[in-house]
């Protein structure tokens, strides 16, 4: 069974369209790594897979069903707008309020509700911390919490936008180890947005990149290519391997290590060229 | 009241106690429930707001012959309403919202103006009188809180879902806006109670004080609930009992109490943290 398939799909929000006639196929227990520059529609797309966004032509299929709002198979974990860091609650019930959070009523402990959040904290290796008020966790703590929330139910596809956002390297890395043991444990597939290729490469199956309102979906080999990325991105791409891993430069400039640090000023690119 | 009795008992064979004392029971179980989810969704200051808009309710009501009482429940349910709609555009305004309440403020004044005589309960109305309702009083506030509570009971869970985690309370199709609207007219009435007993200026002491609270000492989300509703009860009624002994305003304790509790929980969190 495919776990997405996009069959010549095009979304527009407002006048901007953000994806053109693109269609592609992810099989059942993929991992998928997603990237492409800011307001590339990673986001976006999840969302249409939810169902949350309309497609503006052309058909999503979500595990061999047409996309519909509130899908049980499907388990999601949105980019942290909302500070949950605020929350004095504890991590086990801020998990346990997404289980049946649909249904109208007061959540009492029921105890298949609790049962089920317990056997996602524990997928993820979070029992102990659970117990914590979520004020008192740390960020990459949270982002258990909020990978147990998304496996309540057992999902078959997981998306997870951009898991490792404001993570450190070493918790960054402990993440996609997490997400890789629990794609080949329980066997789902996984759509994975990143800023960042490296952290990913050896652990994906395949990698999707957007930009420019297409799309690239393939091994990485085949996909982070200078004619590849130049079509995505609409200006000259050069990509340049040097000890494992890949640096993705447009004039000098390293684009996706960019996007993370011009806040701060610099980019400090010109070291690997 | 004059001198204080010795023992406690005697103040209970006053029918104007016992009516304080049912009504602030009510209005402090109503207020630490709902109050508790208003700290949870960091909607605290439109709550302050909304019983400022009942202010001009109560006000203008008297001006057009109505009973205050219910221009206040009606205009604050209103405005509760109108801001669970706006929602997220409504929530964060801080400025919008407070421009808001001075403007109710204002209007209240303009009203009072028109009509002199009604000058002396505006002090109760911004207050709070618990000493001067009576009987009929008591079962309308039992009668809203008990809306209020069943409504609130109804909401819960999904309002939690779409608290903690709006995006994917929507992914699971739970409408935002709804759920909004549904709670903040709850909110809307819990004022209108907590108006009754401290006073629309006061509110914040019933509907945040035991709220915030109960969520520094649990985080456990229905010993939460319990702790802000018995926070409430005793902060009220030991607030009656000290105003009937002393002969200092019910709302003077009331704030003074609710204020010790919050505090003294936020130094044992602190100390819970640094230790």
């Amino acid at each position: 069974m495919t776990a997405i398939a996009l069959d010549r799909v095009t979304i527009s929000i407002g006048n901007r369209r953000i994806l053109s006639d693109v269609t592609l196929t992810i099989e059942d227990g993929e991992f998928i790594g997603m990237l492409g520059p800011n307001g590339a529609g990673k986001t976006t797309l999840m969302r249409a897979i939810l169902g949350l966004v309309p497609v503006t032509t052309g058909t999503i299929r979500v595990l061999g069903a047409p996309v519909g709002r509130g899908n049980r198979a499907v388990g999601y974990m949105p980019q942290t707008r909302t500070s949950i860091g605020g929350f004095r609650l504890s991590g086990r019930d801020f998990v346990v309020s997404a289980a049946n959070g649909h249904r109208w009523g007061i959540p009492w402990p029921a105890k298949a509700d609790y049962r089920e959040a317990d056997r996602a904290l524990e997928l993820v290796g979070a029992r102990e911390l659970a117990m914590r008020p979520l004020a008192e966790t740390s960020g990459g703590e949270r982002q258990r919490l909020l990978l147990a929330q998304a496996l309540l139910g057992s999902p078959k596809l997981l998306l997870l936008d951009e898991p490792l956002i404001s993570l450190d390297p070493h918790h960054q890395a402990d993440v996609i180890e997490l997400v890789r043991r629990l794609q080949k444990d329980i066997g789902i597939a996984v759509l994975f947005s990143a800023h960042e290729l490296n952290p990913l490469l050896g652990t994906i199956d395949r990698v999707l990149y957007l930009g420019n309102g297409q799309a690239a979906l393939g091994p990485v080999d085949e996909v982070i290519t200078s004619p590849v990325l130049s079509r995505l991105y609409g200006s000259a791409i050069e990509v340049i391997r040097l000890n494992g891993r890949i640096f993705v430069m447009s004039d000098q400039y390293e684009l996706e290590r960019g996007e993370h640090l011009h806040e701060q000023g610099h980019a400090h690119g010109h070291d690997h060229a | 009241m004059s001198r204080a009795m010795p023992t406690g008992t005697t103040m209970l064979k006053y029918d104007f106690i016992i009516n304080a004392l049912a009504a602030a029971g009510i209005v402090a179980v109503v207020a630490g429930a709902v109050g508790y989810f208003l700290v949870l969704r960091g909607q605290t200051f439109a709550g302050h707001a909304l019983s400022h808009v009942g202010f001009a309710g109560a006000t203008g009501a008297v001006l057009i012959g109505l009973s205050p009482f219910w221009g206040l429940v009606a205009l604050t349910l209103l405005a509760g309403l109108a801001m669970g709609f706006l929602g997220e555009r409504v929530s964060g305004r801080d400025v919008a919202i407070g421009m808001v309440l001075s403007l109710s403020l204002g209007l209240g004044l303009l009203f009072l103006h028109f009509y002199t005589s009604f000058a002396i309960q505006a002090t109760g109305l911004l207050f709070g009188n618990v000493f001067g309702v009576d009987r009929a009083v008591v079962y309308t506030l039992g009668f809203i809180g008990l809306t209020c509570l069943i409504v609130l009971a109804v909401i819960t869970r999904p309002l939690l879902f779409v608290t903690l985690q709006p995006e994917l309370a929507e992914a699971k199709s739970v409408s935002p806006r709804l759920l909004s609207v549904l709670f903040m007219a709850v909110v809307a009435l819990a004022v209108a109670e907590a108006a009754q007993i401290v006073g629309v200026l006061l509110v914040f002491t019933l509907m945040v004080g035991p709220a915030a609270a109960a969520q520094r000492l649990s985080s456990r989300l229905g010993l939460g609930v319990l702790l802000a509703v018995l926070l409430g009860l005793g902060e009220a009624w030991l607030g009656i009992t000290l105003a009937y002994y002393t002969d200092w305003p019910v709302s003077f304790w009331i704030t003074a109490l609710s204020a010790a509790v919050y505090f003294a929980s936020a130094a044992k969190g602190s100390l819970a943290a640094a230790a």
